[in-house]
């Protein structure tokens, strides 16, 4: 068999193929030429094909039968061989073949051979691709390797340990006695990756990092390094633009970093080297500023001074005018991330800040926009706002969505006047209208129903807008929004903020039937554009005909969602006309969503969710999407009620909690029960009831009449009598009612009820009416109690009285044990 | 911690690839064609950093390249690289080589790729910085060379083209 070609000749020959057909075919050749090759189990040429092989993984073909191959190398004697094989373990060998666990013990005898250079191998080899098992069973022979003299051995081994503690951190332990001498080194390399080594362990574990900072004084080791660096003069092996040897100076300062963090003393330590640092550094060139900016995130993350800080500050803002790309990104980076701690340092330079957001940079314009973002406060919204709307402009699709988002939320945050927010919102809505988030249009829906004076400015120029151009589906579901609802403000011509503008009904009607037909709109806005036809039929006085024609066109349109809406506004026209103006009247101020608390029952029409009126309808009423803020869901079927419910919005006097599960009981239109109830529910279908059962009492099914009332104290002319009522939704709540009494002929004043129960029971006992038990039996004392009784055992219960009766303080202790079974089983 | 170094032409063809994380064989050749598309749409005067794509892990990775003539140079570092100190290493990188190969150009980092990987190990072990000092690194590499030619003056060796 003839020798394999040379890897040169390989690489000749690929180039030569002008397809990437005939480089695949070559290379095909050549792999069976190897493939043979190897079954005859050739030495010689081993590591040529080797090296091949590797050459075409690179681009992109498969080598895995080389895995063994490279295996054999490794175990070879010749350093040649071995260099190839290790290099081809860490390229096409990893920890999820099988097979790279065969290398251990080579690797293992490696670690111990006589050559350094071999050594180093297996040590690059283990820090490259080891997997945890191999790392387990070869950390000792590396912890080894870390304490030997040779610095070329010995910063290897520094960057197998981490990669080692990467794996399997609970070795971590094993290196730390070899750590100490570390720092002592001349060696910049061994220094450079001892810190490596530290840092990772520090990162690790805070156990390490409090070891270090208190035992090993890390902090003044390093900081005398760092100024022996700083203070040598020339040194040329490790000089780099002037500078020595910044990669670890660079490097010292991210250590520097953390352990300074939180930790007073450490960060006191080091407040002098790096306010030398800061002044000393050259910065013409691209390492200075890598200094640099590495001593400004560690003193932005440290317990440093203030002054440090604004010199920190004022270095980013020098990094902000420097022509370099790159120096201005990190800059913007690094302002993004002290902005939150050290915000009016960064306002300072808030004119640098926008002016990048015309750089031509992608990546320099998102970093500024999201900067500017951060920095809108109060005082400078307006002019921020100018420079925002700008960038919306112009910037590319990618950012609009972010940007719109943002100038929206900003706005609310800090507008200035209500005509201002509305026309910020406008200006996005023209200018980026397609790019608006979805859920801005509920949002801006609200905005614009609470800001009631601005109505009819808001409208009438929503109108304008969509008049032209109604193309933009947020902005042309607002503005159908915004027209159905305000409709009539539009036609009277009513606007105090700007001229009014002269409309008709008709022209009104024919930009909403237009947005309807139009192929542009989503279903979605033509369900906007129906419902607003719909509202201003009672709000319009001469078209209310050519409403209803619209309307029953709808009817039978292909889109389902259309449809139905169409078929029950049409219902509404027919069969309940008297009762369409109460249906379509304006909506109600709405407060916020909070997407808390249950028992805020929130006015609305039933477009937020709050969790007790989840049973509320629609029974069959269009379901609402998302975007639709429709009081028009509540139309029910065959249901006339207008359930809006005016809730309670008081709580009653106990738990909310139990008002919750109350309300899910009780269901509002008789639709089916949702909560079992173990006890006939009374009817409620009669609005009557229902309105009764809206008060402010907490309202348990009253199954009281089943459950008898006990006596449980009558001495000295003092009566008290227990009541029971079991809740239904919570079985093993029992609520008591005492009444006390008095037959005396003296009043009992100072009444004190105090009761115990068992250890398994939780008793709750709420004010009583008043302390004054009035004599002849004229009047009593009510106070509830309630049990709760998890486990349903037998109710027991210790009570003592105290009051004050003819003059003298009376006490006294009884036991109540006549419980009725009803009341606790 | 460095995730991947790249060398490639202009056109995209891949002149070195080294992954410090396991990818598979087809997410490599993926994460090739996807870096050399985003870095060869820039401008010469943009900043050279940016956000990784897709395949590598998107925010947390920045890619960062230098553009040598006919050769990009990237690396792709996680958060805890500082983007500025690996644009110099990328430099010393290039200077490296330059002394090793005497003004180094395409075509030896294209026919000497193994050499190019035994500069590379010397400079980054296992994802991390090993040694920054060029003359240092080239002195073992020097010394490790002459270690392999002396292997092969042995007559029945000489067929070798380790050189």
């Amino acid at each position: 068999m003839p020798a394999p070609i040379r890897l040169r000749e390989l690489i000749r020959t690929i180039r030569t193929a002008r397809t990437q057909a005939e480089e695949r075919e070559m290379i095909q050749k050549e792999c069976a030429a190897i493939r043979s090759s190897f079954r005859e189990e050739d030495n010689t040429y081993r590591c040529r094909n080797v090296a091949k092989l590797l050459y075409m993984h690179m681009l992109g073909y498969p080598a895995h039968f080389g895995q063994l191959e490279c295996l054999k190398l490794i175990a070879s004697q010749k350093f040649t061989d071995k260099r190839i094989g290790y290099l081809g373990a860490m390229l096409l060998l990893d920890e999820r073949q099988d097979v790279h666990l065969l290398m251990t013990n080579c690797i293992k005898n490696d670690l111990n051979h006589s050559t350094q250079f071999v050594q180093g191998l297996a040590l690059c080899t283990l820090g490259c691709m080891g997997s945890s098992e191999m790392c387990r069973d070869l950390a000792g022979e590396v912890e080894k390797l870390l304490k030997t003299s040779n610095s070329y051995l010995r910063k290897k081994a520094a960057l197998c340990a981490v990669h080692v503690i990467r794996k399997v951190p609970e070795l971590m332990e094993m290196f730390l006695p070899a750590t100490k001498n570390l720092l002592n080194e001349k060696n910049h390399g061994v220094l450079h990756t001892s810190v490596v080594l530290l840092t990772e362990m520090c990162e690790r574990s805070p156990d390490m990092l409090a070891h270090f900072r208190k035992n090993e004084k890390l902090v003044p080791q390093l900081v005398r390094i760092l100024k022996n660096l700083i203070m040598s003069g020339y040194s040329p092996e490790h000089d780099v633009s002037g500078i020595s040897d910044p990669f670890l100076q660079v490097r010292i300062l991210r250590l520097l970093r953390i352990l300074g963090r939180n930790d007073d003393d450490s960060s006191e330590a080091m407040n002098d080297i790096l306010a030398q640092v800061a002044t000393n550094t050259e910065t013409s060139k691209n390492v200075g500023n890598a200094i640099l900016y590495e001593t400004v995130l560690t003193i932005m993350d440290i317990k440093s001074e203030s002054g440090l800080r604004v010199l920190a500050i004022n270095i980013l803002g020098r990094f902000l005018l420097n022509n370099d790309k790159n120096i201005r990104y990190v800059a913007l980076t690094s302002l993004l991330k002290t902005v939150q701690t050290d915000h009016n340092a960064v306002q300072r330079h808030r004119s640098t800040i926008v002016d990048c957001l015309k750089d031509l940079d992608v990546s320099i314009k998102r970093r500024a926009m999201e900067l500017s973002f951060a920095l809108v406060n109060g005082n400078n919204i307006r002019g921020m706002m100018k420079e925002l709307l700008y960038f919306l402009d112009s910037c590319e699709p990618e950012f609009k969505a972010d940007c719109a988002s943002g100038i929206f939320l900003a706005a609310e945050k800090y507008a200035p006047s209500k005509r201002w927010h509305i026309d910020t919102i406008m200006r996005v809505l023209t200018t980026a209208g397609s790019y608006v988030r979805d859920d801005a249009v509920p949002n801006l829906i609200q905005l614009i129903t609470n800001s009631v004076e601005m109505h009819a400015y808001t409208v009438q120029r929503l109108y304008k807008a969509i008049l032209g151009d109604y193309s933009q589906q947020p902005l042309v579901q607002v503005a159908a929004w915004c027209i159905g609802e305000y409709g009539d403000l539009l036609v009277s011509g009513q606007c105090e903020e700007e001229e009014p503008i002269q409309v008709t009904e008709d022209e009104v009607l024919d930009i909403l039937e237009s947005v309807l037909i139009s192929n542009m709109s989503t279903s979605v806005t033509r369900g906007y554009a129906l419902t607003a036809i719909m509202k201003l039929s009672t709000r319009f006085t001469c078209t209310v005909n050519r409403i209803k024609k619209v309307v029953s066109i709808y009817g039978s349109s292909i889109d389902v969602e259309l449809q139905q809406r169409a078929v029950e506004y049409n219902a509404l026209f027919k069969k309940y006309d008297h009762m369409r103006s109460a249906l379509l009247e304006r909506m109600p101020v709405m407060e916020k969503v909070t997407t808390n608390g249950p028992t805020e029952i929130v006015q609305t029409n039933g477009e937020t969710e709050p969790a007790p009126l989840e049973t509320k309808p629609p029974p069959s009423g269009p379901q609402p999407t998302s975007q639709a803020n429709d009081l028009l869901d509540l139309l029910g079927g065959n249901d006339i009620t207008p359930v809006i419910p005016t809730a309670p919005t008081s709580k009653p006097a106990s738990a909310g909690g139990e008002l919750l599960d109350l309300l899910g009981d009780i269901n509002l239109t008789g639709a089916p029960a949702t909560a079992p109830t173990p006890a006939p529910v009374p009817q409620i279908s009669q609005p009557s009831f229902l309105l009764d059962g809206l008060s402010s009492q907490p309202l348990f099914n009253d199954i009281a009449s089943g459950i008898p009332s006990i006596t449980a104290y009558s001495k000295n002319g003092l009566k008290i009598e227990f009541t029971f009522e079991r809740s239904n939704t919570n079985p093993s709540v029992t609520v008591i009612t005492i009444q006390a009494s008095n037959s005396t002929e003296l009043d009992m004043t100072d009444f004190v009820f105090q009761a115990a129960v068992p250890k398994t029971f939780q008793l709750q006992l709420l004010s009583p009416s008043s302390s004054i038990v009035p004599a002849f039996n004229t009047g009593t004392i009510t106070q509830v109690i309630k049990v709760l009784n998890p486990q349903k055992q037998q109710l027991r219960m210790r009570i003592k009285l105290t009051y004050n009766h003819k003059g003298s303080a009376m006490q006294d202790l009884a036991e109540v044990n006549n419980f009725p079974p009803q009341s606790w089983q | 911690m460095i995730k991947a170094i790249l060398i490639f032409s202009n056109q995209g063809k891949p002149w070195l690839s080294k992954f410090y994380q396991p990818y598979s064989e087809d997410t490599q050749q993926q994460i090739i064609g996807e870096t050399f598309h985003l870095v060869s749409k820039r401008d010469e005067n943009v900043c050279n950093f940016l956000e990784g794509g897709l395949l590598i892990g998107r925010s947390d990775n920045k890619l960062i390249y230098r553009h040598y003539a006919t050769l990009y140079f990237v690396f792709y570092v996680d958060s805890s690289e500082s983007e500025l100190g690996i644009f110099d290493l990328i430099q010393v990188f290039v200077e490296t080589l330059d002394k090793c190969f005497e003004n180094v150009c395409e075509l030896d980092l294209i026919f000497h790729v193994d050499k190019v990987h035994n500069i590379l190990v010397e400079m980054v072990m296992g994802g991390m910085v090993l040694e920054t000092n060029m003359n240092e690194i080239v002195t073992q590499i020097d010394t490790q060379n002459k270690l392999e030619k002396s292997e092969y003056l042995i007559p029945h060796f000489d067929n070798h083209d380790r050189e």
